[in-house]
């Protein structure tokens, strides 16, 4: 356990000061991606398959060339044509050929939407125009969109050499099926066939969209001598860097990535779209290009999250001890192999401890967008399905459904479902936080329901780099390589204040290009606060030995006589009792006589970030005659570690249950019977908004990560697993019905009612 | 295809720029102004990111043309803080954590202030109805109606004081 | 001896065993005493598989620390949204 945990008193960690970026962010100042622009730049558009699997027979831009002011226009032909390969870049493996054939098809348009050219013209009218009148000659070819469709054996083939992984026997023909993933402890069926009560069920979810506010866009420029600027919102830019390395066959020194102010992930933006396109443009123009995507591309051709279908049977004693499980999952990946399954899978019974059961999951390509991560990827599917299915063998065994929890409840030493033993968990104690919570003792109204429902997330570490840098007046600018989303400079400055021991407003906390600061994974998986913190705080930690080392040689007493308290060196050598405290700025004033500045990098790979669990409870009303639902009040428990910044935990689990809200209620990709989606943009594709949610209650239990100076988990995951059960459960309860088919839409809603009234 | 010349007023300061056809008031604003805190989340009317004021009504400019705001008045977030000072709602807007990853921040300011100017005393359900053309995907916009709530009471007290 | 056991996407190198005993002081020894067992696991452990060590996840940290009696359980690495 590290020193700063035994502190007595934190002074600036768990407080809630104004955020550092906060002036430009309500001032209109701040730059996303599509606020950056560069001199000369030309307007690059993107064409998009109008067929959702199309085999690309010809593609003829003579006449596109000819429209005054476009100067140039690529396809496929314009890219290395890659070999299949696993890419660690990212935070996920992905296959980088598959990643370069969707950022441009080369043979086979594989969804609606998927890009196939594209042209930068000097205005956005002549590259319009040029769009047009590029001539794609396509072959139509079959198309599958659900998952079970494309599992059949006569399905539409997306890829001709995808042989299933994963099975005992190798597969001897190409499929849809990617891979099966599996997981069996003890005998599930022996302990099926002994069960008392049982129960079983088949769900299934609609692919949702991340759903973030602000369109991709870059801007991009290819100088003469090669060296490559690309500006660009996402959640990491040294992702950016290594994936347009790759797709583009360049070195990565050749190309400097700066990050934009980013308008949302969640997931959605741990790839590349428009980077690579945007460069390839600029090489063949010679003028910076800028990419912007209207709502449209973003719903047509960035990543969902998988639609599902997945089976679930518990068998349980008398008592309420879960003895089996089996839990099968079938996800849509899109149009390339890797949908969140192998996750689903591990986090599915990660809250209970259960002596027999299997896991299967499917990941299965469709013709349909390839598939983002999205918060805690896999897990809120997984979890809609299995905690329906607990909520109704809470109902069976006329139990509450927290105690049935509770007994099934993993702990400290309970070996988890998808392997490891639990360690500092603090689920127990966030049931009970919802248990004894006001919320849950209060009474119901007329048409009104009550769910429950838990969650999991591991939360992740690995590589991060901060800079520690003290001005000449004892300031202190940090730079780390992780882009902002939700507040994360905050809790940045905050951890390094609290560490050097000054205010936090003597702290400037920035986020570095790629050139100029140390390689960092993606902001993403909750892993800034706790990894990117833990490099933070360890740089401070650097910067104050070399204060006191300094101090020591000022003084001339031992280093272990120097002390560094509350911003400043003491002296605690008996001998030398007149050596008045010296503070940091008095240090930073004679820095270049006592050896140079004062700076520190750190870079690491972080383990140990602790798993985190969330327990929600949903009240909602259901309007009777139109089947509208509105949640009416809800309370979120997560146990968070320690909150940095309370205010920005809160936040993130607020904005991960509204998420989740809409995804059980409303959203869904809906397409027509040609594969095309029918409703891309916020009019058809519903998400909440204020009129749609009350005040979002959260209560924040804190079991403190050992892995970390300050305790912290990552937080940003978790909220978002629950909620669909937790509404989907409130439902059941108020109309005595299960829907197990999201989203839970008035006119589903309304069929339940009538066929429960029949 | 000829260019509109178009003269309107912004923030109070009068601004000329060229319309191409088709052009809204929002690629005005951020491509010929420089004014790029009006954000396009959507082109369509559906999120509210572009929100700004004409002529003192709230607008999604997105589905304004450029040419209508001709000797019109155009007031965007750009102009919300004055002399240097926050208005109270960025203020609270900071205070309550109401912005995340801060992109739908200046429309849902703009239409705040527009809420507060019509109606300085509001329920939070008229906060949330008034709200409610604001996408916001990241705080579930329980600070942000805190903020806007706090916002006004304290602005109330301004005018009584 | 650590205690190792392997999430199911090892199995097909070791035909569906999943339990070893192996002596090894970091994660770098346990990859090269699983690929000395089952070549090619070593290196497909190293790029696919997280080593969750008495129940903490390491990814790709070769230089962590397996006790004598550590539980070493690998399961495929994490990422996230
Ligand atoms: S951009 Fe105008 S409403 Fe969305
Ligand atoms: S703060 Fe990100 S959309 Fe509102």
């Amino acid at each position: 356990m590290s020193e700063t945990l035994d502190k007595p008193a934190l002074n600036i960690v768990g407080t809630r000061p104004i955020r550092p970026d906060g002036a430009d962010k309500v001032t209109g100042r701040a730059a996303y991606g599509a606020d950056h622009s560069m001199p000369g730049q030309l307007v690059g558009k993107i064409l998009r398959s109008p067929h959702a699997h199309a085999r690309i027979v010809s593609i003829d831009t003579s006449k596109a060339r000819a429209v005054p002011g476009v100067k140039a226009i690529i396809t496929a032909s314009d890219f290395p044509d890659l070999a299949s390969e696993v890419l660690e870049g990212g935070e996920q493996a992905s296959n980088l050929r598959d990643l370069s054939l969707n950022v441009m098809a080369r043979d086979k348009a594989l969804y609606h939407g998927h890009a196939v050219a594209a042209v930068a013209a000097a205005s956005s009218e002549a590259a319009d125009e040029a769009l047009a009148r590029i001539k794609v000659t396509y072959e139509v070819l079959p198309h599958v969109l659900d998952v079970e469709p494309a599992m059949a054996a006569d399905a539409p083939l997306l890829h001709a050499h995808l042989f299933t992984e994963g099975l005992e026997a190798k597969a001897t023909a190409p499929s849809n099926i990617a891979k099966r993933h599996r997981n069996v402890r003890g005998d599930p069926e022996g302990a099926f066939a002994a069960a008392e009560v049982t129960v079983e069920g088949r769900y299934t979810t609609q692919a949702v969209h991340q759903g973030y506010i602000e369109p991709h866009a870059t801007v991009a420029a290819w100088a003469e001598d090669g060296r490559c600027e690309v500006w660009s919102s996402s959640q990491g830019q040294f992702m950016v860097r290594t994936y347009c390395a790759r797709i583009l066959g360049i070195e990565i020194s050749d190309i400097r990535v700066t990050p934009a102010e980013i308008g949302g992930g969640f997931g959605g933006k741990t790839t590349v779209y428009l980077e690579p396109v945007a460069l390839a443009l600029s090489r063949a123009s010679g003028h910076p290009v800028k990419i912007v995507m209207s709502r449209e591309d973003v719903f047509r051709a960035t990543g969902p999250t998988s639609g599902s279908v997945m089976h679930v049977k518990l068998g349980a004693s008398a008592d309420g001890t879960i003895t089996s499980a089996h839990v099968d999952l079938k996800f849509q990946a899109g149009a390339f192999p890797g949908s969140p399954v192998g996750a689903a899978c591990m986090t599915a019974l990660a809250c209970y401890d259960i002596a027999n059961f299997s896991i299967v999951g499917w990941d299965v390509v469709t013709n349909t967008p390839k598939v983002a991560a999205y918060r805690a990827p896999g897990a809120p599917i997984a979890a809609f399905a299995v905690e329906s299915a607990m909520d109704e063998l809470a109902r069976k065994l006329g139990m509450d459904p927290i105690a049935l929890r509770e007994k099934n409840a993993v702990r400290n030493g309970t070996k988890a479902a998808y392997g490891p033993t639990f360690q500092n968990i603090g689920y127990l104690e966030t049931l009970a936080a919802i248990r004894d919570s006001e919320h849950y003792k209060s009474p119901l109204g007329p048409n009104q329901g009550r769910g429950v429902a838990v969650g999991f997330w591991f939360n992740v570490g690995g590589e991060s780099t901060a800079a520690v840098n003290i001005g000449e007046d004892g300031s202190a600018v940090v730079v780390t390589g992780n882009p902002d989303i939700g507040g994360s400079r905050a809790s940045m400055a905050m951890m390094a204040a609290e560490t050097l021991g000054v205010p936090v407003d003597r702290v400037r906390p920035i986020i570095g290009d790629t050139a100029s600061i140390g390689y960092s994974m993606l902001t993403g998986g909750s892993r800034t606060t706790f990894a990117t913190g833990m490099a933070v705080v360890q740089a401070a930690e650097k910067v104050i030995l070399d204060l006191r080392q300094r101090t020591a040689k000022l003084w001339d007493v031992s280093l272990d006589h120097v002390v560094w308290r509350m911003g400043q060196a003491e002296c605690t050598d008996p001998a030398k009792p007149d050596k008045k405290p010296m503070t940091l700025a008095a240090l930073a004033a004679q820095s270049a006589r006592t050896g140079g500045p004062i700076s520190a990098q750190v870079s690491l790979n972080a383990q140990g970030a602790g798993p985190g669990f969330g327990v929600h409870l949903c009240d909602l009303e259901v309007d009777p005659e139109t089947g509208h639902v509105t949640v009416v009040r809800y309370t979120a428990a997560q146990d968070v570690g320690k909150a940095i910044h309370p205010a920005y935990v809160e936040g993130q689990i607020q904005g991960g249950v509204a998420q989740g809200v809409g995804w059980a209620l409303n959203e869904a990709y809906i397409f027509d019977r040609q594969g095309l989606m029918e409703n891309p943009g916020f009019l058809d594709y519903r998400m909440p908004v204020a009129s749609d949610l009350p005040m979002l209650d959260t209560i924040m239990v804190e079991v403190p990560n050992p892995a970390h100076p300050f305790g912290a988990k990552g937080v940003g995951e978790v909220p978002i697993v629950p909620p669909l059960a937790a509404v989907a459960n409130a439902l059941r309860g108020a109309i005595g019905v299960r829907i197990p088919h999201l989203p839970l839409s008035p006119p589903v809603v309304l069929e339940a009612l009538d066929s429960k009234a029949e | 295809m000829s260019k509109t010349h178009v003269t309107t007023t912004v923030n109070g300061d009068t601004a000329e720029f060229l319309a191409s056809p088709g052009m809204t008031l929002l690629d005005a604003l951020r491509d010929e102004l420089g004014l790029t805190g009006a954000k396009e989340g959507c082109g369509s009317g559906d999120c509210g990111a572009c929100s700004v004021m004409l002529d003192g009504r709230l607008v999604c400019s997105c589905l304004v043309l450029a040419p209508e705001v001709e000797g019109r008045r155009v007031e965007t977030i750009e102009g919300m803080a004055q002399g240097g000072q926050l208005h109270p709602l960025q203020q609270k807007f900071l205070e309550h954590a109401a912005l995340q990853c801060g992109f739908c921040t200046p429309g849902l300011l703009v239409a705040s202030k527009a809420l507060l100017d019509a109606n300085p005393d509001p329920t939070e359900t008229e906060a949330r109805y008034w709200l409610a053309g604001n996408l916001c995907r990241c705080t579930g916009y329980d600070k942000i109606i805190r903020a806007v709530m706090d916002a006004a009471a304290e602005l109330r007290q301004e005018r009584t004081a | 001896m650590a205690r190792v056991t392997l999430g199911s996407e090892c199995w097909p190198f070791t035909n569906g065993q999943s339990d070893f005993d192996i002596e090894a002081a970091t994660v770098r020894d346990v990859i090269a005493a699983l690929d000395a067992r089952f070549p090619g696991l070593g290196a497909f452990a190293d790029k696919r598989m997280a080593f969750a060590i008495d129940g903490v996840i390491h990814q790709d940290a070769w230089f962590s620390a397996v006790g004598p009696d550590s539980e070493v359980y690998l399961i495929p690495k994490i990422g996230g949204g």
